[in-house]
């Protein structure tokens, strides 16, 4: 027998295992044994959060209760806890349920200005058609600028949306300087007293150098136009991301100082626990959840729930 | 954070390809090797059992009685992984006297549509006559994304308007219009969708049974964590896939997703999307994969001094 035989026959007999529900791990009364803790790093790993992240979970759980009999609210308390503490960060975000707009950094005076960036079909445009939603619904004026020229049809989509909203929208023919787009988005925000402009871009890989160069100067051109702005650098990641979406934190915020994440796609079976280490290591909080593919589907992120999802039939 | 992991797993395989080898030793360094297919994102249930069999295998009298066995278990780790990815098959074999029929599947942005136009472009350049069918009536401007395409690579494209059709009905009418136009290859573009969205898996299914495609193929996002493994069983046990088509591999992604989608459905990988533009497809090969999964060049070069 091969070895794929092997292991596709024992990935059948691991196939209901796949199943399980971390949380009727620890029951009380068992011992915190080894075989235990291995289980719950699956379970950890499992959420995407890293090997590093797990490890250290795991590894502070073996020191305070290893061996012992499990008291579950103690357990959860300390794992809970610690990822609730990361996500939360030092009180630099603030996620208030009933102000959708409460963790986005407005602008004192003149229009907000929101440029949105990420990899290649994470869920920017949809996102910005989310955003503007919560934003028009709040009473505010708003203008979506087409900066993706690249992908066929990227103006198109945003036109559509735009369209569906209501709301003004900037474009310039395929192949136009992206940052040309961004700057005339902020001159027709401006002229036409909009809240906030909120600024398309292309899809891109963060490895090709001159497409980050692209987004750094389309950030830079912003600020020339308005001083200050963006105001938010917004990261869209996708929720079924692993590991990479830490170099993909780290290599955008370089290029265009992202100051939040929004975390699409978290309707489906992925944790999206990536944002864990990302939050851990650079401090970039998540601002918004999208849930679906309609107008409606984001929602405000809450560290509590998030850490609480974690954790269902994992 | 990458070359750290590349550093501990060329630590342990060239601790063990220089040592002396004991089973305790092995042990940890295949703990290693787990850490870092854990770390490139290849499912942890696949990863381990693929860490078990190969610790059983290494342990074995035969390893350690062999001249070198450090580096047998070094070209073990790696052979496997090569195993376990291939062998593959690459031809889209093209009906005679029949309409070959194409489909793509798979979540949302994964890089179905621009596949559509890579495939369609390759295999227009291999003499065919292809055309593609826009069956995603959902997201917003898919169907002018597909014909923006499709003028880009001289592709015919088979489209109706989105609020006057279905996705099952404009691929009916897209073959009847292939036929009419002397076209022998149908490929289909189905809109993104959630495994776990019964509804549009249903719609899915249904343009399975009535289109019949010779191949379905699901498109993966090379970037994919843990969860492929859910997403790729779900459709695989929907529609029995033909091939997988593991997209945005030009970054810098590990792609452990490549070992867990194969290893759980056993569905070959045949092609790899390398760029936005519509020439960047390329055929898959397992030894590339699995020294990229394992930190590329550091593994090459262990193999050739081992
Ligand atoms: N299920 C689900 N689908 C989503 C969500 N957000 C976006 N999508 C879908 O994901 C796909 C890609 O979304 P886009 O908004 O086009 O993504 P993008 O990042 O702008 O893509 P590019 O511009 O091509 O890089 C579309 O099919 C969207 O409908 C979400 O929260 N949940
Ligand atoms: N860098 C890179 N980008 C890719 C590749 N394949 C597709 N893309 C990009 O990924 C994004 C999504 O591609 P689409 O082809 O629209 O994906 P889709 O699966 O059809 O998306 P939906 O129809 O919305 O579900 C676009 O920005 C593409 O240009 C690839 O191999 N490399
Ligand atoms: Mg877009
Ligand atoms: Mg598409």
């Amino acid at each position: 027998m091969g070895m794929f035989d092997k292991l596709k026959s024992a990935l059948t007999k691991t196939k209901d295992v796949l199943r399980t529900d971390v949380r009727d791990l620890f029951k009380a009364g068992v011992i915190l044994d080894d075989a235990k803790l291995e289980e719950f790093f699956r379970g950890l790993v499992t959420t995407d959060m890293g090997v590093v992240a797990a490890q250290s979970i795991v590894d502070e759980l073996k020191a305070k209760f290893g061996g012992r009999t499990v008291e579950p609210d103690d357990v959860w308390g300390v794992v809970k806890g610690k990822l609730k503490e990361i996500l939360r960060g030092e009180g630099d975000c603030n996620w208030d349920v009933t102000d959708p707009l409460s963790p986005l950094n407005l602008a004192e005076e003149g229009p907000t200005v929101i440029l949105v960036c990420g990899v290649n079909g994470v869920g920017k445009t949809t996102s910005i058609a989310k955003l503007a939603n919560y934003l028009q619904k709040a009473g505010k004026k708003v203008v979506l600028a087409a900066g993706d020229t690249f992908r066929a049809a990227a103006v198109a989509q945003l036109t559509m949306w735009s369209e569906r909203l209501g709301c003004e929208i900037v474009t310039k023919p395929a192949g136009t300087d992206p940052a040309a787009v961004a700057f005339e988005g902020c001159d027709r925000g401006v002229e036409s007293g909009a809240d906030v402009i909120i600024i398309d871009t292309a899809g891109r890989l963060q490895t090709h150098q001159n497409l980050m160069q692209e987004l750094g100067k389309i950030h830079r051109v912003i600020g020339k136009r308005i001083p200050g702005a963006p105001h938010e650098s917004l990261l869209v990641l996708d929720a079924t991301t692993g590991q990479n979406g830490l170099s993909q934190a780290t290599k955008f915020s370089e290029a265009a100082n992202c100051t939040g994440i929004v975390l699409a796609k978290l309707d489906g079976t992925a944790k999206g626990g990536v944002v864990v280490a990302i939050r851990e290591k650079m401090g970039i909080p998540v601002k918004y959840v999208g849930v679906g593919e309609q107008i409606d589907d984001m929602e405000l992120f809450s560290p509590d729930d998030f850490v609480d999802a974690l954790f269902s039939d994992v | 954070m990458f070359e750290a992991i590349t550093q501990n797993l060329t630590e342990a395989l060239g601790n063990m390809a220089r040592g002396k080898l004991s089973e305790s030793n092995i042990r940890d360094g295949m703990a290693q090797v787990r850490h870092a297919l854990l770390e490139a994102d290849v499912n942890y249930d696949v990863a381990k059992d693929f860490c078990d069999r190969v610790t059983e295998e290494a342990v074995g009298e035969q390893v350690l009685k062999s001249l070198k066995p450090g580096e047998q278990i070094v070209g073990i780790v790696y052979r496997e992984l090569v195993n376990l990815m291939g062998p593959v098959d690459h031809s889209i074999e093209l009906r005679r006297g029949e309409m070959t029929v194409l489909m793509m599947c798979g979540l949302q942005g994964s890089g179905k549509t621009t596949t559509c136009g890579k495939l369609a472009k390759m295999l227009k350049e291999e003499g065919a006559k292809p055309m593609l069918v826009a069956a995603d009536l959902q997201r917003p401007a898919a169907i002018e994304q597909l014909k923006v395409i499709g003028e880009q690579i001289g592709v015919p494209v088979y489209a109706e308007p989105a609020d006057r059709s279905s996705p099952v009905k404009v691929c009916q009418n897209g073959r009847k219009e292939a036929n009419r136009q002397g076209c022998n290859i149908l490929i289909l573009d189905t809109a993104g969708r959630l495994h776990v969205d019964d509804a549009l898996m249903k719609e899915l299914i249904e343009i399975d049974n009535r289109l019949m495609p010779h191949q379905a193929l699901l498109v993966c996002d090379a970037m994919t964590g843990q969860d492929a493994v859910n997403s790729a069983k779900s459709f695989n046990e929907a529609l029995e896939l033909d091939g997988v088509i593991l997209t945005k591999l030009d970054g810098d992604t590990r792609g452990g997703a490549a070992l867990s989608v194969k290893a759980v459905t056993g569905v070959p990988i045949k092609y790899i999307g390398v760029g936005e533009q519509l020439d960047r497809l390329e055929q898959f090969h397992p030894d590339r994969m699995a020294q990229r999964i394992l930190g590329q060049g550091d593994v090459a070069t262990l193999l050739e001094t081992a």
